[in-house]
């Protein structure tokens, strides 16, 4: 059921639409939430991204993709914009559009890195610094449709002030079978916890799913923490085909 | 464990990986084709288009196979055609999902 509907919208040729910005969230001091209205929006899958077109006055062009921070739901879509300093099209996401401008763009996109509510195996989310965009979307999709499928979120981030969402991944955000684990790489609140550091296979023993529950693993960040992040799950004994995973690159920003 | 890299490969570069060839592609093919498994004409690996290293500096995408780092594929995007040159790849496997 849930599968012939999103396979339905991963058909057909793609055109860029025109978005109308709605409201803008600080989520940090760099990062921010773009909610917009995209009138020809059919719906989208958690863990799908857009492609965002920005063109110049002189016509010259260039387009990013974004992560849908947001479940499907009606004609509003939220993306979660990272400031990568000297890029092209970031620092004008996060520091220039306001409410009433419009951008295109063009999705959803993607079929590959995306959970499927109609899979009842639990899932294990593994986010390295904005890599938790999309699975922040698959989170919201889960409250949404009311399942009990069992989630963990394992999200590496360098200090407290770096976490999106920091709210409803807070201890008042809490949902029943999804389990929030803040690991931090820099600099750690007080208290008698891990020591900051990067994601070590103490990290997955610990806060992760055994290999033998067969879980679904999503794995979104920078490069060298994905690629870690799957080279300690394959060790751990997980299936290497039910580790996706999508690279989020600083490139051009 | 990765083999050596051959001369003139572009490993340290900064790369993305398959998954943002979904929207271009989705310009000319009606499927998404991210999905689907692409087999390389240089080492024989198999796996999914989204799991490729994308480099996007160039006019146009290179991808490359995160296994022997051969180029599989190439595309350009020009005002007015699409250039797709897949001669990396020998063969794809598109899935078509049930009705």
């Amino acid at each position: 059921m849930a599968r012939a509907a999103v396979s339905g919208r991963l058909t057909g040729r793609l055109r860029w639409q025109t978005a109308t910005v709605e409201d803008v969230r600080d989520e940090t001091g760099t990062a921010r939430t773009l909610v917009l209205r995209a009138p020809d929006w059919r719906g989208h899958a958690a863990g799908q991204h857009v492609d965002v077109r920005l063109t110049a006055e002189d016509g010259y062009s260039t387009q990013r993709s974004y992560s849908l921070a947001s479940a499907p739901g009606g004609d509003r879509i939220e993306l979660t914009v990272q400031r990568i300093g000297d890029g092209e099209v970031s620092p004008y996401l996060v520091d220039v559009l306001e409410a009433g401008d419009q951008l295109e763009l063009r999705g959803p996109v993607g079929g590959w890195f995306v959970w499927d509510p109609a899979d009842p195996s639990p899932v294990l989310l593994m986010a390295g610094g904005s890599g938790v965009v999309p699975l922040m979307s698959m989170i919201r999709t889960r409250r949404n449709v009311g399942s009990r499928v069992l989630f963990r979120l394992l999200y590496s981030v360098r200090t407290p002030e770096e976490r999106y969402y920091a709210r409803e991944l807070g201890p008042g955000g809490a949902q029943g079978g999804l389990d929030i684990t803040h690991l931090y790489t820099r600099s750690a609140p007080e208290g008698p916890r891990r020591p900051p550091g990067r994601l070590t296979e103490d990290d997955v023993a610990a806060y992760g799913w055994p290999a033998e529950f067969a879980p679904m693993c999503f794995v979104c960040g920078p490069t060298g923490f994905v690629e870690r992040a799957a080279e300690i799950l394959v060790a751990q004994g997980h299936d290497p085909q039910r580790i996706r995973t999508e690279r989020f690159g600083p490139v051009g920003g | 464990m990765r083999p050596t890299q051959a001369a003139g490969t572009t490993t340290g570069e900064a790369f993305q990986d398959g998954n943002v060839l979904a929207g271009p592609f989705r310009e000319f093919f009606t499927t998404d084709l991210t999905t689907a498994t692409g087999t390389c004409a240089a080492c024989g690996r198999a796996g999914p288009l989204a799991e490729l290293r994308v480099y996007t500096h160039a006019p146009g995408m290179v991808a490359r196979c995160p296994e022997c780092d051969a180029v599989v594929m190439r595309m350009v995007r020009g005002p007015e055609a699409a250039w797709l040159d897949m001669r990396g790849t020998t063969a794809l496997r598109i899935p078509l999902p049930g009705e």
